[in-house]
């Protein structure tokens, strides 16, 4: 069978790759560009450990084939800091303890940059249902539901 | 006895030594690992719930182009029937190679038959499909009470009762009976002046981990293996793996990925036997990774269980008698957490007279592993319910009752041990003082509360604690860390170093690297592997005394370690400069060579954890939907080493009992096949569903541990359930018995009792 060719842009970067047809974007992340952060937890969408945002859209990496991303611009949790500096709701997570296993954290982190991105002062209630898509076996969400408003509470400060 | 002085790292929030590795997706979890020229393995599972296999014919499969290996029950050796540990649990070997992949028989759907190794994911998934089994189909039976029944379908025909007298002649279900006695039950309800009776069931629920099961496997021609894998024991899936491969201890080096969760269900081994075996047979790497439906098929959840509780009491409240039932499916194989259901069922009180029976109960459903304080939360639904009726019936506050028969030291418990120092009457008093508890209920939600006790575990650890040559340290243990027990490690070592915790880093070691650990499990890392490590950074300040008293020329005894130095013990020694860790490591091959500390143990004493759980709700009539609008978890965790990661135990606990009390069950057809393999129909709590919970952390030292650890994960599993059935019976009038207390079941229940209205 003949491979799909794609130019996308992953994480700032122009990328290309050739995949299956039949291949979701989560196998072509982890298995043909080595960026393994991004978790399979369920396969069908219902778990959110392999939430990416694609242009601005929050997307669960295995509900999406990997032929299209072409021409899009893809985030994974690869791209959340910058540089040697992490995005500020990786540095609370940390220090809040928002993680426990840690294997659901980097679809937890790109689903609340994703809220944040489009509602900077969101209520608990907002938080609650922003990340529902995600599921935290380990914690009950009480740390990473506090950290994201923590985060919003000093976001909004640093840019008053 | 606890010490009074405060510490400088015990205690302190830090940040996590894998904090920054954990949420850039760094981290390495099971399916992260590959090997050059790996290939693919697939696993054939019954679509049966109870089928002989009369022949598997793998001609087909194996003559594919590109499948290297194909694996059935013939190639795993037969194997002994005898008891292991694993985790709080014990598993048979026999059917611990037969759970890996069946031999005679499936027993369950979703059993392994047949396994392929291929180049790649599709040639392995057309493999399966070429493999033929001949299945004779058999009567199944799911349900524990089905189960137990004379005619009932045989699982096993081996199968005798243990643990009646005379031995049965008969083949049963029944794997086990066990008895407790304390007093004289049937006397203790002759001076009730009330007795309650009610029967209880649960659904098994699955642990839920986010990661799947995953291993890569490479087997070398001379017969070395490696293996990474994600698992509570890496040392425990050592020990399986050479058993059913014949292997030895010292040929397989298993190295344990970071690990998304477990919570008792990564204690046994499934896939890892099976990788290795293909890896011998194909010469090559072999990568095998679940599915989250073959997880649910195929991985232990916890059992399904019936419980019946007759309770006495007088019209003070004081609890004279109790004498209580409990059947727990097994699943596929003997190995229920009955024992440990049973033990737990009354520990929170002080009563007269109990007898408790316990039955282990097979059925064909997937072989149950350990989920957080195994057995206990389903024993604890019914009595801690029954404990709220008997507080209603007296018109007694629910925290009040329990607080006049709490367990105390001195207590003797009805499955033999009398409590040491324990925090019961505390975490009672801690609870009945909360914000929570102190508040007013809101107009139109009620109030329930229950309580819950986990024994906790020790058993074996080792841990090493290495000074680099610039003073910093390197504590290596062997626990997989699943909830950030790296970083109490690290402040315990911190703590007796007398040095910064971030001069300190802890690593996970595989099994060549490090000496035996027992499993992650049953709160037992931060009070066993902790001690490990206090005693090896203990050793390791030995050492550097005596290189500091070398140095001075003085008796060892005569130099102290205090805040990361060496010090004269007084000035009578002499005046000298005191010697850092650094100055000290930096001297090192001057004065004896590298200095590294060692500890291996068997931990004893192991504190009890007591919890109580306080949760407000509210029940829409209509739609039988609950809404929890508060949750209060309290519970004495000895010393808090890292309050933020023993505060996460209890929450992530309280939200699991809440989809165990509201959502989670596993649902069968007709035909034994498990219909909700998916985390849509099988219904976790999500973000939304929760409130905040909140958490009080009551100190009562456990004076076995140096710091006075309790372990604490397992404790805040147990009341959830109760509490929230309590909450529901005090909103409508309607104790439930029976869990999930879904949605239509509770609307079900809530139409029944309530009379018809008239058509309008």
């Amino acid at each position: 069978m003949s491979k799909t060719h794609v130019t996308t842009t992953i994480n700032g970067e122009p990328t290309e790759y050739l995949c299956e047809a039949s291949q979701s974007m989560l196998d072509v992340l982890r298995d043909e560009l080595d960026l393994t952060g991004t978790k399979e937890g369920c396969g069908s969408g219902d778990c959110g450990a392999c939430s990416i945002i694609v242009d601005d859209r929050l997307v669960c990496a295995c509900l999406m084939l990997g032929a299209e991303a072409e021409g899009r611009r893809v985030l994974t949790i690869e791209g959340m800091s910058h540089g040697d500096k992490l995005h500020p709701l990786q540095q609370k997570f940390i220090e809040m303890a928002a993680l426990q296993c840690g294997v659901c954290t980097p679809g937890m982190l790109i689903a609340a940059k994703a809220l944040l991105d489009r509602n900077p002062n969101p209520s608990e209630t907002e938080v609650r249902f922003g990340l529902a898509g995600n599921l935290c076996r380990c914690t009950g969400y009480d740390k990473i539901v506090r950290a994201v408003l923590d985060v919003a509470a000093e976001q909004r400060e640093t840019t008053r | 006895m606890s010490e009074q002085r405060r510490y400088k790292w015990v205690g302190t929030r830090q940040n996590r030594p894998d904090g920054a590795d954990k949420v850039t997706g760094r981290a390495r979890f099971g399916a992260d690992f590959n090997l050059p020229g790996e290939l693919v393995g697939k696993v054939l599972r019954s679509p049966h719930a109870h089928a002989v296999i009369k022949s598997i014919d793998v001609s087909k499969a194996a003559a594919l182009p590109g499948v290297k290996a194909v694996v059935t029950g013939a190639d795993f050796p037969e194997q002994p029937d005898q008891l292991l540990p694993a985790g709080e649990m014990q598993v048979n070997l026999r059917d611990v190679t037969r759970n890996v992949m069946a031999k005679e028989k499936a027993l369950y759907e979703g059993h392994a038959i047949a396994a392929v190794a291929a180049t790649t994911a599709a040639v392995a998934q057309e493999a399966l499909s070429l493999i033929k089994v001949d299945y004779e189909v058999l009567p199944h039976v799911i349900d524990v009470q089905e189960a137990m029944k004379d005619g009932a379908p045989i699982l096993h025909p081996h199968m005798r009762t243990d643990g009646v007298k005379p031995a049965p002649e008969k083949a049963s279900n029944i794997a086990k009976r066990l008895e407790f006695n304390k007093g004289d039950a049937a006397a203790g309800f002759g001076k009730a002046d009330i007795v309650i009776e009610r029967e209880f069931t649960t659904q098994p629920v699955h642990q839920g981990y986010i990661e799947p099961h995953a291993a890569l496997a490479s087997a070398a021609e001379d017969g070395q293996v490696q293996l990474w894998t994600t698992t509570q024991g890496h040392f425990q899936v050592r020990g399986f793996c050479c058993r059913l491969l014949n292997l030895e201890t010292s040929q397989l080096r298993v190295t344990p990925s970071e690990i998304g969760g477990g919570f008792g269900g990564k204690t046994v081994v499934y896939l890892e036997p099976v990788a290795i075996r293909l890896s011998q047979k194909a010469g090559k790497p072999v990568k095998m990774v679940m599915s989250r439906e073959e997880v649910f098929r195929a991985s232990g959840p916890t059992s399904g269980g019936w419980v019946k509780v007759k309770m006495g009491a007088k019209k003070d409240g004081t609890i004279v008698a109790a004498d209580i039932t409990v059947a727990l499916q097994a699943g596929a194989f003997a190995g229920s957490p009955v024992g440990p259901s049973c033990m737990c069922s009354m520990a929170c009180y002080d009563v007269e007279n109990i007898h408790v029976v316990g039955y282990d109960v097979v059925s064909n459903r997937p072989k149950v592993a350990a989920y957080r304080a195994p057995g206990a939360p389903i024993s604890a639904w019914a009595v801690e319910s029954v404990v709220d009726m008997v507080a209603q019936e007296l018109n007694i506050d629910p925290i009040d009752l329990r607080l006049k028969n709490a367990a105390k030291q001195g207590t003797k418990t009805h499955y033999g041990p009398t409590f040491g120092v324990i925090g019961m009457v505390e975490t009672l008093e801690a609870a009945k003082a909360s914000p929570h508890y102190k508040s007013k209920v809101k107009p139109g939600y009620a109030r329930g509360v229950a309580a819950g006790f986990w024994f906790n575990v020790g058993a074996d650890s080792s841990a090493a604690a290495h000074v680099g040559e610039d003073g910093s340290v390197t504590i290596i243990s062997g626990n997989p860390d699943i909830g950030g027990s790296r970083a109490s490690l690290a402040l315990m070592a911190a703590e007796e170093l007398g040095i910064d915790y971030k001069k300190v880093r802890p690593i996970v070691a595989d099994t060549a690297s490090i000496g035996f650990n027992f499993v992650t499990g049953g709160s037992r890392v931060t009070f066993a592997t902790g001690l490990a490590v206090v005693n090896a950074t203990r050793d390791m300040i030995g050492q550097l005394k005596q290189r500091a008293a070398k140095l001075w020329e003085v008796d060892v005894d005569a130099v102290v370690w205090e805040d990361g130095e060496a010090r004269p013990s007084s000035t009578n020694v002499g005046k000298f400069e005191p010697l850092s860790l650094a100055k000290l490591a930096a001297s090192a091959s001057r004065t004896g060579g590298p200095i590294n500390g060692h500890a291996q143990l068997n931990a004893q004493g192991a504190g009890p954890g007591f919890g109580v759980h306080i949760v407000d709700l509210k029940v829409d009539p209509d739609t039988g939907i609950c809404t929890i609008d508060r949750y209060t978890a309290v519970q004495d965790v000895g010393t808090a080493i890292h309050p933020s990661y023993v505060e996460g135990q209890l929450q992530g606990g309280a939200a699991q009992g809440i989809g165990w009390a509201l959502n989670e069950e596993y649902i069968y057809d007709a035909k034994g096949r498990l219909l909700n393999p998916g985390f849509l129909d099988y219904r976790m709590p999500v973000a939304s569903d929760l409130p905040m919970i909140e958490t009080v952390l009551v100190e009562v030292p456990n004076p076995a541990h140096p710091y006075g650890v309790r372990g604490v994960g397992e404790v805040p599993i147990i009341p959830p359930m109760a509490a929230i059935g309590s909450a529901i019976a005090r909103a409508t009038g309607v104790r439930m018995v029976d869990l999930p207390i879904s949605p239509p079941r509770l609307s079900a229940a809530l139409d029944a009792a309530t009379p018809r209205m008239a058509a309008e």
